[in-house]
């Protein structure tokens, strides 16, 4: 019998850029040189795809890194100060897309409602999977968000030295079950790859990066930038909040994608397991994790409604990239997955 | 931890932290699933007045 192999034991390679800003960032990575001076930043678009894969790949430093590049590169100084550029553009615009923040009351209220849906409205990408998705559209679905999955709960362990007492416990609590509770083998991120077995994609890390839209990128980079930075410790926890919440009954709908379209054990394991584990999770996130952060620092409320709203804003842009492109009969990837080639 | 329903039947759960379905609507009984949830329309106010919630058990609870 051979050892398992991991997605994680291999090195991502490089992805291919752009434009300007991500061809900067991946030709200083590859060719192992400084950063090329006066590189363009203030027109471009906070959320496209030039400066969210740059950002991209400079938080990835921080987790696996790429092939041939050196690991001592996650704190160049020059990359670090390009990076803060760029996420100070998009943490601004994000800030401002929320402005109109409700109240942390209000944010968590909405996030304890379901909506109603009747069979013939329009609804959010777990309710289109669960009715009509396609094996096609879960491969891609899967695909997609294999980039957050196979280092699923890693963005949010950085939040554990910024917490203490009661929110560090509870924090602590739920990441160990994110992280398989002392087995391998039930790793969050391990179910996942377990899961892109069944639809016969390929488990690598950091396969589909190419092929994922700057709309999945915004998502992730957000989750690395609140977790990089302690100042941003009150939005990590909404954010957290904001995905244990609504993932229980949105994971009910697709274990039913994967099992309406027969995908595989695996497939519905990972869904099963977050009906019921998230369901937990979200107790005791808003109870002792935010309730904890709270009662030692009361002036984190605003950053903690900010995190949930901000998530909910480029989950519902995910979303309607995706539904715009199923609709359309046409790919919700930048390569259409039959062009992803298996690694030899 | 181990949940005995009426019937005798035995459901064991191994996390930290189990949620027990007090609402009696969940589809994976005894467990939570978040069926205890209000249901609204889109443009209805939010308002989490008498919403039923879980019960919490397990290790130190
Ligand atoms: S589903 Fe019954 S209490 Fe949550
Ligand atoms: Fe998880
Ligand atoms: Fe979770």
């Amino acid at each position: 019998m051979t050892a398992y192999q991991e997605s994680r034991s291999v090195r991502p390679v490089l992805p291919v850029g752009r434009g300007e800003l991500s061809h900067a960032v991946i030709a200083a990575l590859a060719g192992g040189r400084p950063l090329a001076a006066g590189t363009e930043t203030v027109r471009a678009d906070p959320y496209g795809d030039d400066l969210q894969l740059a950002l991209y790949v400079l938080y990835e430093l921080h987790y696996q890194g790429f092939a041939g590049v050196d690991d001592e590169r996650e704190w160049d100084p020059e990359l670090l100060e390009f990076r803060r550029v760029l996420e100070q553009r998009f943490l601004e615009s994000l800030r401002c897309q929320v402005r109109s923040a409700s109240s942390l009351e209000e944010a968590l209220a909405a996030l304890l409602v379901e909506p109603v849906v009747a069979d013939h409205e329009d609804a959010g990408v777990s309710h289109h999977l669960q009715r009509e998705g396609s094996l096609e559209n879960l491969r891609e679905y899967a695909a997609l968000r294999s980039l957050y999955h196979l280092k699923e709960a890693d963005p949010h362990a950085w939040v554990l030295p910024r917490l203490y007492g009661r929110a560090k416990a509870a924090m602590a609590a739920v990441e160990f079950d994110e992280f398989g509770a002392g087995r391998a083998q039930d790793l969050h991120a391990r179910l996942y790859a377990d899961l892109m077995e069944d639809l016969s994609l390929d488990i690598g890390y950091g396969r589909y990066l190419d092929a994922a839209p700057a709309e999945e990128l915004a998502t992730v980079n957000q989750m690395s930038l609140f977790g990089l930075h302690r100042s941003l410790r009150g939005a990590l926890v909404g954010h957290f909040a904001a995905v244990e919440a609504t993932s229980s009954p949105g994971s009910r709908r697709l274990a039913q994608a994967m099992r309406r379209t027969g995908a595989g054990p695996a497939a519905e394991r990972f869904y099963d397991e977050h009906v019921e584990a998230d369901a937990v999770h979200e107790q005791i996130v808003r109870r002792d994790v935010i309730g904890g952060l709270l009662a030692d620092e009361p002036q984190l409320e605003a950053d903690i409604a900010f995190g949930i709203e901000s998530t909910k804003f480029l989950e519902d842009r995910l979303g309607a990239h995706l539904l715009h492109a199923w609709r359309g009969n046409r790919s919700a990837l930048r390569r259409p997955l039959n062009s992803v080639l298996p690694t030899p | 931890m181990e949940v005995v329903a009426d019937d005798g039947s035995v459901s064991t759960s191994h996390r930290f932290v189990a949620a027990i379905c007090t609402c009696r609507r969940s589809r994976i009984y005894p467990w939570c699933d978040t069926s205890h949830r209000r249901r609204t329309r889109p443009d209805e106010k939010v308002d989490q007045e008498g919403a039923a919630e879980p019960a919490a058990g397990g290790v130190g609870r």
